[in-house]
């Protein structure tokens, strides 16, 4: 069985959401939930922390797509960082850069949110 | 000298729980080949990809019923053909054509066939529906592919009992 796990860091407005492991068909469904949580707790802040995020398939990548219109549609955004060069490769691939901003390091991405805010 | 092709076969039952086992499969015939880390990460991805098809669409979540995932390897090429008897699917109903009005209208799903087609050599379908559906990848094992590793790729394709030294 695949390991990955989701480990949730809240900073003020802006959510962390640290991926651990393999983010296939059968972890998607974990990642799904810590993201809906969010979306429910009206947190739409968030940023994705790739740096232990050893894997990704397009279920995977399919979870960013099922939340990115309702985050943005609420003044938010899914913001990702610490991306490996293996996983970013797939989102690049795919052409994902164009419509989610993927930086280096996580402060980038806190900083981004705070210079909106300001 | 000319080199036999070498076959493999892995079957598992058509749930997401083993898809890291698929990836293992494959990915150490990939290795052990002289494929790339780069390479084998490909041919691991389009395997997971077909396989996960298969048991959202062809299955449709049931489970217990059966994968194959043969692999046939020569110093060309590497074969992938994931073999399922579910529903089948018309390949052309999947395609993604433009992957920016893709993006731009948040569509979801669909992007597994995409990836595969992005990630593989070829990509054959033989769609029968109920009786057997196969969908074969194939990588050549060129010297792009296998940079740094070709070596490796001699050792283990000519000589088959070098690792076990």
């Amino acid at each position: 069985m695949s390991e990955f796990s989701v480990h949730r860091k809240d900073m003020d407005e802006i959510s962390v959401l640290n991926l651990d492991g393999y983010l296939d068909a059968h972890t998607a469904p974990s990642f799904e939930e810590s993201l809906k949580q969010l979306v429910d707790e009206g947190r739409f802040k968030i940023i994705v922390n790739c740096d232990k995020l050893a894997y990704i398939s397009s279920a995977g990548l399919g979870v960013f797509m099922g939340y990115i219109e309702d985050v943005r549609a609420n003044n938010g955004d899914i913001k990702m960082s610490n991306m490996s060069e293996k996983v970013f490769k797939i989102f690049d691939l795919l052409g994902f850069p164009s419509l989610y901003e993927i930086v280096d390091e996580e402060g980038e991405a806190v900083d981004k949110f705070s210079n909106i805010n300001s | 000298m000319a080199t036999k092709t070498k076959k493999f076969l892995l079957v598992t039952p058509s749930e997401s729980d083993f898809l890291d086992i698929i990836r293992d499969f494959v990915g150490k015939i990939a290795r052990s080949a002289g494929f790339s880390d780069d390479y084998v990460s490909k041919i691991q991805l389009s395997v997971d990809e077909a396989c996960t098809n298969v048991i959202r669409h062809a299955y449709l979540g049931m489970k217990q019923k059966d994968i194959e995932i043969r692999v046939e390897l020569n110093a060309k090429k590497l074969v992938v053909s994931v073999v399922d008897r579910g529903r089948g699917f018309k390949p052309e109903s999947k395609h993604v054509d433009d992957m920016e009005a893709y993006l731009s209208e948040y569509r979801k799903g669909g992007l597994g066939l995409h990836l595969i087609k992005l990630l593989m050599d070829e990509v054959q379908f033989s769609i029968h529906p109920n009786k057997m559906n196969i969908i074969t990848l194939v990588k050549y094992l060129d010297d792009k592919q296998t940079l740094g590793t070709k070596r490796n790729r001699k050792s283990i394709l000519e000589k088959p009992h070098a690792r076990k030294r």
